[in-house]
């Protein structure tokens, strides 16, 4: 915990990642008290056609879209999404990375070799395409944009703890650990993975930002969740129709993305350098 | 005597090296470092100084200041090292670099892997240093800016290539012209040090300073390097300090002993006199600490100062076994003692409380 | 002999891949090739050689880091040739290997207390009051007061860093340490400090110790035999007396003529051995050390010559011993 807490008041001290910071906490407390800051909360499934495309104004702070809808609140349902396909996503992906990298990195072995060469081939996939396939099969969902997000993504997990591992395996405490006969299920568990995690926290953050934009850009495309779903790429692309009168239909979508992707950037940057130098000053001991 | 690179003649029996109350100490984020403290040491011409002391100690930022090259952070706050009457502490730094440095005064550093850039072969490296170190060069040759775009000239070019080629030989290294051509990381760790010494010995210096040369060595190749060593500045003349954590190749090589205790010096002797009857109640413990058969190992309790918040007075007074009020005050000063022995202790050992 | 040896070597091997800058295998080093020795219980067995004589892999292959090309490792009576630690079971608590800095081998993110509680977790039962018991007890024996164990290697210097190493061995009550390089780059006044912790803690844990170095002189002081070992080989092994009063193999005569004798001769004046030691990839036919030993003939080009007993207690690899 003091640890933690150490690293935060770090953090705090660069700018650019305390705004990040800031940021994301931002998006999380909208995403969580949704229901309680919007103006108009059944305005996400509630049509009023006679209010369509009305620019901002104090009853509408973001106006409204074609289907009469307050836009300030779709945005901030269209935050519980956001966050839902970010978290599970990257998550997902960091539970089918992790592990594999795990495996391979320990030790020189076919199957270590076998695991690599499947991260491979499944790094050179491009995620929209991906992504179009699924849904063009299974029909267009939020599930459906997840599953193909996190299958695309965590390669970069397991090349990451893959080269970690292997170069923590050449370290006198690792070895001493063996000759000392503690199992290696164990060293990987506790030894292994407490020194992997930061490089795995600054990679889960940059992945976020990753995440969300390839997210919206899937919803740009009709891919993710159906209407009337307050997803952000989605509104952008309805927004495309009534450009340039209704110039704050795309806006918004499109401002909340932009600040959120480098909100998680910001925070991913400043974790990296508070992280790795602190990494390295505790282990080199006196 | 003949004047050395343009300085002052010397008669003999002068001192060619002399180091009077030299403080250095070091801008530390814990705090100002001070790392020497008053060091007095003298070295003759021709003669084999040892500067024996453990971890810490300051025998490096000795040799450093010695050569000009401390680090960035390093203050001298006071003190003087005249070298062939000259105090190259105050001396213009143009001249320091191009007479002193690697041309009277050289160095052979501890760590032989790391004193050559892994990308050229021997023959650009060793003929690269000659073009600006060799004693044929005329001392106002391509200064500064000019000495980037001087050429090489060809009648120096070849005889100082004949003189490499005929120390490579002097140090023992077989088949001299494949030498040449190699790379250093065809050569062992033996080889590498054996070169750094023709080096060193090939501006014709009047000092060699060696840091810990055989330390990273094993036991026989130790042994070859330091009669090389011997043989060769004996052979020419050349005075050595010769810095070490190990007084088993003091004894070998030395033929007087300095030792350093943080950052000041306790003791000065003759290599016999200072094995046979040490006076310095550290010098004592140093010596008893060595493994010897049929003797018990004695522990030196504590540990080595910080040198940030330093001892007052005698820096060793903490672990010492005679300390008394006295050595919290001032530094002792020097105790003569005969024969070129002296000692910087309130309560040295005699020869009566030796028992 | 009365007791039966706590551990036995029968020529063991171990060879290492050469391999070139595109990776691939282009010939073998024999680090260890026909190593065969016994170590009684209690006593220290010396391993002496320059770098590159094989006893840091003699060492790292009993404790079952790496594994034995061929031969066998027998402790306490049981084959373990082979076996990794975490394979041998009870066995591998009792052989214990200690690194050059023992505190390298701490994890830097785990506290004291943790570092020192793993081992008995992994081979122990025992409940956390008595494995509490054990590491007071062990931390007392090495020197190191109880409010250590909160603290983080970092935090420590380098000689307690030392200590909780150590410490962390002893904690699983082993019987045979083997220590690499104990004392090397230390400052004398410390090595004599580390030197004089060995032999207490040899005393309160009845330990048997295999103790390799390259400086003879602390193996003088500490061992009860010796090996001398060459480019994989053990080219003589005998009582530290006999060693050091009467060595019989050439290259054991070249070690002990390079040790300065403070007060006595001076290296510089008497030693003669010439040369450096071959490329361990290709070594040199027959005897390996034909190509710098000063009594060399014809023959010794041929001949590979085995450890053959020359007096009682001492055997050498020489056919002119």
């Amino acid at each position: 915990m003091k640890a933690a807490l150490d690293i935060l008041r770090k953090l705090l001290r660069d700018p650019a990642a305390a705004a990040g910071l800031a940021i994301v906490l931002l998006l999380v407390a909208v995403a969580v008290l949704a229901p309680l800051i919007a103006t108009h909360p059944e305005a996400v499934w509630d049509m009023n056609p006679r209010q369509r495309l009305l620019p901002p104004s104090e009853a509408y702070f973001f106006g409204t879209d074609r289907m009469g809808a307050d836009i300030y609140s779709r945005i901030l349902f269209g935050a519980r999404i956001t966050l839902t396909i970010a978290i599970t996503a990257v998550g997902a992906a960091l539970l089918i990375g992790v592990p594999i990298g795990l495996v391979s990195g320990w030790r020189q072995s076919w199957l270590g070799e076998a695991l690599m060469r499947i991260s491979d081939i499944f790094l050179a996939v491009p995620q929209i395409v991906l992504a179009i396939a699924i849904s063009q099969t299974l029909g267009p969902s939020i599930e459906n944009v997840i599953l193909a997000l996190s299958v695309t993504y965590w390669p970069w997990f397991t090349r990451l703890i893959h080269a970690e591992v292997h170069s923590l395996r050449n370290e006198t405490f690792i070895e001493a650990a063996i000759a000392l006969g503690v199992p290696a299920w164990r060293i990987i568990l506790l030894h292994v993975l407490p020194n992997v995690t930061s490089p795995i926290i600054v990679r889960t953050s940059i992945g976020m930002g990753f995440t969300i934009l390839t997210a919206s850009a899937l919803g740009f495309l009709g891919l993710g969740a159906p209407p009337p779903a307050p997803e952000w790429g989605r509104m952008i692309s309805e927004s495309r129709e009534f450009l340039p009168e209704a110039w704050w239909y795309a806006l918004a979508p499109g401002l909340a993305i932009f600040l959120v992707v480098m909100g998680f950037n910001l925070l991913g940057d400043g974790l990296r350098d508070v992280l790795d130098p602190r990494i390295r000053r505790a282990s080199t001991g006196r | 005597m003949s004047s050395i690179h343009g300085f002052a003649v010397q008669a003999p029996g002068d001192n060619l090296l002399e180091v009077e109350n030299l403080r250095v100490s070091f801008a530390t984020e814990h705090g100002v470092a001070k790392v020497l403290d008053g060091v007095n040491l003298t070295i003759r011409p021709g003669e084999i100084m040892g500067l024996v002391g453990e971890s810490g100690c300051g025998k490096t930022t000795l040799a450093n200041a010695i050569l000009g090259i401390l680090a960035n952070n390093a203050r001298r706050e006071a003190g003087s090292i005249r070298f062939a009457g000259e105090d190259l502490l105050t001396m213009p730094r143009w001249q320091a670099e191009s007479e002193i440095r690697g041309r009277s005064i050289t160095f052979i550093p501890q760590d032989p892997f790391g004193s050559f850039n892994p990308l050229f072969p021997i023959r650009t490296q060793t003929m690269e240093v000659m073009k600006w170190k060799s004693p044929r060069r005329a001392a106002r040759e391509g200064r500064g800016i000019a000495g980037f775009f001087s050429r090489y000239p060809r009648a120096r070019r070849s005889a100082d290539a004949a003189a490499v080629l005929q120390m490579l030989r002097t140090v023992q290294i077989s088949k001299p012209e494949e030498a040449f051509g190699k790379l250093p990381h065809e050569f062992s760790g033996g080889q590498r040090q054996r070169l750094m010494i023709a080096l060193a010995l090939l501006p014709q210096p009047e000092l060699v300073i060696a840091d810990e040369p055989t330390t990273a060595l094993d036991a026989t190749i130790q042994a070859q390097i330091l009669k090389l060593l011997k043989r060769l500045a004996k052979e020419r003349g050349v005075s050595v300090l010769f810095t070490t954590h190990d007084l088993g190749t003091a004894y070998e090589i030395c033929d007087r002993i300095t030792v350093l205790y943080a950052g000041q010096e306790v003791e000065t002797a003759p290599v016999d006199d200072f094995f046979q009857r040490p006076h310095h109640p550290y010098t004592v413990r140093l010596l008893e600490s060595l493994p010897h058969p049929g003797r018990e190992l004695r522990e030196i309790g504590g540990e080595i100062p910080a040198l940030v918040h330093p001892p007052a007075g005698c820096r060793f007074h903490p672990r010492c076994f005679r300390a008394t009020e006295e050595c919290l005050s001032d530094r002792p000063a020097v105790t003569p003692l005969g024969g070129g022995h002296q000692v910087r202790c309130y309560h040295p050992i005699t020869e009566a409380s030796r028992l | 002999m009365s007791e039966a040896p706590i551990l036995r070597v029968d020529q063991l091997s171990r060879d290492f891949p050469v391999r070139n800058m595109f990776g691939w295998t282009t010939g073998a080093v024999r680090a260890l090739d026909d190593v065969s020795f016994e170590v009684r219980p209690g006593e220290t067995l010396g391993i002496v050689g320059e770098s590159g004589c094989g006893k840091s892999t003699l060492g790292k292959t009993l404790v079952g880091i790496h594994r034995p090309g061929g031969g066998r490792i027998v402790f306490e009576g049981k084959d373990i040739t082979g076996q990794s630690a975490s394979e041998r079971g009870a066995a591998a608590p009792k052989l214990q290997y200690c690194y050059q800095d023992p505190g390298n081998s701490l994890d830097p993110r785990w506290t004291v207390r943790r570092s020192l509680t793993e081992p008995l977790i992994v081979h122990t039962a025992l409940e956390p009051r008595d494995r509490n018991a054990r590491i007071r007890e062990i931390l007392q024996q090495v020197g190191l007061p109880l409010t250590h164990l909160d603290l983080y290697p970092h935090e420590l210097s380098g000689g307690q860093q030392r200590r909780v190493g150590l410490a962390r061995i002893l904690t699983l009550h082993p019987r045979l340490v083997v220590l690499d390089e104990a004392t090397s780059g230390l400052d004398v006044s410390v090595q004599a400090a580390v030197l004089k912790l060995l032999r207490r803690l040899q005393h309160a844990f009845s330990l048997t110790y295999l103790f390799m170095s390259h400086d003879l002189s602390v193996v003088r002081m500490m061992c009860d035999r010796v090996a001398v070992m060459y480019l994989g080989r053990i080219v003589e092994i005998a009582s530290t007396e006999a060693l050091f009063g009467a060595a019989k193999h050439p290259y054991t005569q070249s070690l002990l003529s390079a040790i300065p004798d403070i007060g006595g001769r001076r290296v510089t004046d008497t030693f003669a051995l010439e040369g450096e030691p071959p490329d361990p990839a290709q070594p040199p036919s027959g005897c390996r050390f034909r190509t710098r030993c000063p009594r060399a003939t014809a023959v010794c080009a041929e001949t590979d010559p085995t450890l053959r007993p020359i007096a009682p207690g001492q055997s050498a690899a020489c056919l002119f011993a």
